[in-house]
């Protein structure tokens, strides 16, 4: 059972316009909101509690992977599958893995990293109901919006409505799902 | 953002972006170089000799896949000859755009939005024309994947205990980290151009590359944790890149190259050449796309500064080698010295001593840093200094060694020039379509620079 509304837009002119009308939707009780911006607004971290990320977490994962499997990989080359003496050294002659050992932590953390990020954000996503709305083309030039989203429990079509034009908001669309 | 950007001009310097710019007009003048804008002269010329030397580059390539690796200079003693110059110097000229995009982010000098994208860019250019190197000198080059491990029939593996090994594994993490960077930084801004795209083919190509990138504050928040990661592992992975490449040569014995100082050396002089390419391509950009607003003398008078200030630890390193080549009281590296200094490749080394250390100490005046046209000309001087520096550094060791029976000269042929040239055309070539086809300015971090992206807090009621 989808709705057929995937929620209520309001576009803004500034940074300052849509992190006041945040911290609005949020003080009035809203929590399905969803802003957006051309570039990064620290603020909106605070109003909408996102400090949190689970993407250090998943590249230190990603980096102790990437050290261990250097490491193991040459240990087994170098001592189990292809034991060679060169001048009487050691086999395991650990101080020659410490570079490999170290781009591989680097190269693991790093594709750690990416793909993390794209999974947390969702992307790929090649639909999102957003876009649906003329005007979001403008998100990434020059325009800020706020989106409640009809999942919310205190979603209502035409009070949701009336609130964010009640924010200044330049436009309020609705946006099909 | 901190204040201090505002009063730059009251300080006397330069300010990160040109007065009068609001989100619309940053976008718009970015995205139009690659959406409406019609090229300039500039960009055909460049591009059509790029692509006649990059056919030159094909020739010098198929001629060596036929013939071997007899059709250049190289022969013993002097095994390395161009092809690792080559290498040596395009990784290094690399190494600013990973400087500019990580370190100086983790040290917040916001300056560096304006230049970082076509600096990574560089970056991933210059080290796909380092990586053919190693593999054209291979000899057999079309066995170059049994430098990697994996279980084969052969029942051999590669020996770790090698430095040439290292390099392997610290060339390719850089190229992908380089270029998962470069994609993470694009990522909006191709969202950007997927928006202001006319055309069904460009909205198709920005789309499928933006991934649905739609700037919620929740996917800005993931981007910047993750950017600022890359960046902490991108600063400690640049370091080691060319410290490896410089254990290429201090884990061998011979005088000259069996030295302590080579990794920081190596790594200076890396981000030397690099800035220097930075300008090379800063100057008549700017100039041709009128981005002179967006690209300021502060920027260019920065990265003057960042050259003579890594230039100095390399005139430093030049010092000390000499100098411990005499104190040590080693006989070989004091002769490796002298030979240097006064063999037959004299030459050479005192004009990389006039590129590298003398004509560098221009850019001590203010004037000079001001002027487009002497920096353009300072910073080729510098890439012709490092690209001799290498010359000098594997030539001279390996044509005179300890033994006087096994001494050589090496003499460049045609097709070592070909073979150089043509990467030069190569990396040009891919510069000048990125420019065409991606934004070379990251727009969504100029955006962060303009005054109005500041959110005035007096609006909370």
């Amino acid at each position: 059972m989808r709705s057929p509304l995937h929620g209520i837009l309001a576009e803004f002119e500034s940074p300052s316009e849509l992190v006041a009308a945040a911290r609005r939707a949020k003080e009035r009780g809203y929590r399905k909101v969803e802003a957006y911006s051309p570039f990064p607004i620290e603020e909106l971290n605070d109003v909408l509690h996102l400090h949190h990320s689970r993407l250090p977490l998943i590249v230190l994962i990603g980096g102790i992977l990437g050290g261990l499997s250097g490491y193991l990989l040459q240990y087994y080359i170098a001592v189990i599958d292809y034991p060679i003496n060169i001048g009487g050294r050691p086999l395991h002659s650990w101080p020659s893995f410490i570079v490999v050992t170290f781009e591989l932590t680097i190269l693991f953390a790093a594709l750690a990293a990416v793909f993390g990020m794209l999974a947390l954000n969702g992307l790929p996503k090649p639909y999102h109901p957003v876009f649906n709305v003329p005007r979001f083309a403008l998100a990434s030039r020059n325009r800020f919006f706020l989106c409640v989203e009809s999942s919310d429990p205190q979603f209502d079509r035409k009070d949701t409505a009336a609130f964010l034009e009640s924010l200044d908001a330049k436009e309020v669309s609705e946006v099909a799902d | 953002m901190p204040e201090q950007q505002l009063l730059d001009a009251e300080k006397g310097q330069a300010p990160v972006i040109g007065p009068g710019h609001t989100f619309a007009t940053v976008t718009d003048k970015i995205s139009s170089v690659v959406l409406t804008q019609r090229q300039p002269l500039m960009w055909f010329a460049t591009l059509s000799t790029a692509f006649l030397l990059t056919m030159l580059l094909l020739l010098a390539v198929t001629v060596l896949f036929a013939k071997g690796t007899g059709i250049w200079g190289i022969n013993m003693p002097v095994a390395w000859g161009f092809a690792i110059t080559n290498f040596v110097w395009w990784i290094g000229i690399g190494h600013a755009g990973t400087l500019i995009s990580a370190i100086l982010l983790l040290l917040n000098q916001p300056w560096r939005n304006s230049i970082n994208r076509f600096a990574e860019a560089m970056t991933i250019f210059a080290v796909a024309c380092a990586g053919l190197f190693p593999i054209l000198h291979l000899g057999r080059p079309w066995l170059f994947y049994w430098l990697i491990p994996y279980p084969n029939t052969m029942g051999v593996q590669p020996q770790f205990r090698s430095p040439l090994v290292w390099d392997v594994f610290a060339v390719t993490t850089y190229a992908t980290v380089s270029v998962l960077f470069w994609f993470v930084g694009l990522l909006p801004d191709l969202a950007t151009l997927r928006d202001r795209s006319q055309t069904r083919l460009g909205q198709m190509f920005y789309g499928m590359l933006a991934m649905g990138w739609r700037g919620s504050a929740r996917h800005w928040r993931q981007h910047e944790v993750a950017s600022l990661l890359l960046a902490g592992l991108a600063t400690p992975l640049v370091l080691s890149v060319h410290t490896v490449v410089s254990f290429d040569f201090t884990i061998a014995i011979l005088p000259g190259w069996h030295s302590t100082i080579f990794p920081p050396y190596f790594v200076a002089g890396a981000i030397y050449s690099g800035f220097a390419m930075v300008l090379v391509l800063a100057i008549p950009l700017r100039a041709a796309y009128g981005l002179g607003d967006l690209i300021t003398m502060r920027h260019l008078d920065n990265s003057a500064k960042v050259m003579l200030g890594t230039g100095l630890i390399v005139a430093y390193s030049y010092l000390m080698e000499a100098f411990m080549a005499w104190y040590s009281g080693v006989g070989v590296e004091k002769f490796l010295m002298l030979n240097r200094m006064t063999g037959p490749y004299a030459e050479q080394f005192w004009m990389l001593v006039s590129c590298n250390i003398v004509i560098i100490q221009l850019l001590w005046f203010r004037k000079v840093r001001q002027n487009t046209l002497a920096l353009f000309g300072i910073s080729i001087v510098v890439l012709i200094g490092m690209w001799l520096e290498r010359y000098v550094i594997i030539v001279t060791s390996l044509h005179r060694d300890f033994l006087p029976s096994s001494w050589g000269m090496f003499h460049p042929t045609r097709w070592d020039w070909a073979t150089y040239t043509g990467t030069i055309g190569l990396f040009l070539l891919l510069f000048f379509l990125f420019v065409r086809l991606l934004p070379m300015i990251s727009i969504f971090e100029v955006r962060t620079l303009l005054p109005e992206a500041r959110v005035k807090e007096e609006t909370r009621a």
